[in-house]
């Protein structure tokens, strides 16, 4: 993958999404830059896939502003998001892959290899991407999301319905993806996981942004009420 | 033919007024589906993906055209192409092309309105997907249709039932002409005026077997694609 620059940081200003009468993201203000994962983490509803969707450019801000790279019009061309319910086109795993490497100009047949393989699913190639079980599903909308081979890729709890060997198999790869130069932005229910992969770490409640710092930091030095709570595994109200 | 004849000698003999018949009937609504396919799936699908004022209403009104009388569809492809209509210069009254026009007025609505659905469907679990592949509309329209051509199967099959059942459009744009224009709806509809029940009822046969036949194979076209589609 080639140093992937371009659209960092993202910043969100004053971020800010309403739909009819609820204020689903409240004045969130937010660089993301290159370096280590950032791990969201917050209970439901408290506004994580609505601030991914933002940050990929998908739903579109009431308030504040978004900019990759310094410019608000930034094309989406080296961003890339896996859903919470990611959506298998109705055709093969090596052509769902190679449908996303058609939206880039990327040699196609060794790198749908190489991608299947890179997510553990060689040999699964032409089976029906819709009969694939759920952990391979998630696993493969991973490899598509990578096709794009992206500058930043955004995950939306790609681990919680998977078991643990295979939530390894992904947070290696995100590892590995990361440690190329990728910035990933993701987010996750699993305080383990925001422990083993997060760079820093936001904590959202009720779609505003509590606290943002290392993840060090957040775990040991909480300095919100609301971060000690979620880390002691109490309810947020 | 004579009324002692049955449809059932006529095929087993190979009589060639019956095959010519058959055949015509076969073009006919074969050419009309296709073109009413070229038409209403483009249609169908832009229709699904795209947003403006009064677009309920153009949904109502294609529904609605689903249901149109074939003979009020034959009515008004016989003005346009009668010798004073506006198209009366092209000379098409009366021949086989004014049957396949007729037919494909018919059943380009059915096609269209069946598409929107479908793609429709579709659309609302892919919307997000293109979207953050950075899809844009042509690629949109393409990617719903190819994903759901085997739902359009049946679409263009419930346009040929539509066109391989009618008589009514047919037998006013092409006239019945033996030999020219006459298909085995409206073969049916003379023999039985004249009284030649057996071969009406034989007629009938066929082409019902023929319409079965059509619909097993665009099943079994179906199911093996969706076994290896998903
Ligand atoms: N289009 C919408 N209209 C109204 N409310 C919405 C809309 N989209 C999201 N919401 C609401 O906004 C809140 C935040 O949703 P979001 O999906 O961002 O939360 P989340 O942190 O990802 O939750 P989870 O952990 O359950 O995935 C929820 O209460 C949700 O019901
Ligand atoms: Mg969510």
């Amino acid at each position: 993958m080639r140093a992937p620059l371009a659209d960092l940081p993202v910043v969100l200003a004053n971020a800010t999404v309403v739909a009819g009468a609820v204020t689903i993201l409240d004045g969130v203000s937010l660089s993301l830059d290159a370096g280590t994962p950032t791990v969201l983490i917050g209970p439901n509803g408290a506004g994580k896939t609505t601030l991914l969707r933002a940050a990929m450019g998908l739903t579109p801000l009431t308030h504040g502003e978004i900019t990759w790279g310094g410019r608000a019009d930034a094309p989406p061309t080296r961003r890339a998001i896996l859903f919470q319910r990611p959506v298998m086109l109705r055709r093969s795993a090596a052509a769902n892959i190679d449908y996303a490497l058609g939206m880039t100009n990327m040699p196609r047949a060794e790198r749908i290899d190489e991608l299947l393989a890179l997510v553990g699913l060689e040999g699964l190639g032409r089976r029906p991407a819709r009969r694939l079980s759920g952990g391979e599903q998630q696993r493969l909308a991973l490899a598509r999301a990578l096709a794009r081979d992206p500058a930043i890729l955004f995950l939306d709890e790609s681990t919680a319905s998977l078991d643990p060997a295979a939530t390894k198999a992904i947070e290696d790869i995100i590892r590995a993806v990361a440690a190329r130069g990728v910035k990933v932005v993701m987010s996750t229910h699993d305080l383990g996981q925001a422990r083993r992969l997060g760079g820093d770490i936001v904590l959202l409640h009720r779609g505003r942004l509590i606290e943002h710092g290392p993840a060090m930091d957040f775990f040991d030095n909480p300095r919100s009420d609301e971060a000690r709570k979620f880390i002691a595994g109490e309810l947020l109200v | 033919m004579t009324g002692e004849t049955s449809a059932l000698q006529l095929v087993l003999t190979g009589d060639p007024g019956l095959y010519a018949i058959v055949g015509l009937s076969l073009v006919v609504s074969l050419s009309a589906v296709l073109c009413a396919a070229l038409i209403g799936v483009p249609f169908g699908a832009l229709l699904a993906l795209t947003r403006f004022p009064g677009r309920a209403g153009v949904i109502v009104v294609l529904n609605a055209l689903m249901g149109l009388p074939p003979v009020v569809a034959g009515l008004a492809i016989y003005l346009l192409l009668s010798r004073s209509g506006p198209l009366g210069s092209w000379g098409l009254l009366f021949t086989p092309q004014a049957m396949i026009i007729a037919q494909t007025v018919l059943v380009a609505p059915i096609i269209a309105a069946l598409t929107r659905q479908t793609v429709e469907d579709l659309w609302s679990e892919y919307r997000d997907e293109l979207a953050a592949l950075d899809v844009g509309p042509i690629g949109r329209v393409a990617t719903l249709v190819w994903d759901a051509r085997f739902s359009l199967v049946t679409a263009l099959l419930a346009g040929f039932g539509r066109a391989a059942a009618e008589v009514g459009a047919i037998i006013i744009v092409g006239g019945n002409i033996d030999g020219f224009t006459r298909t085995m709806t409206t073969a049916i509809a003379l023999e039985t005026s004249k009284g030649d029940l057996p071969l009406a009822i034989g007629l009938g046969l066929v082409l019902i077997t023929i319409i079965i036949v059509i619909n097993a194979l665009a099943w079994g076209a179906r199911r093996a694609g969706e076994r290896y589609a998903g």
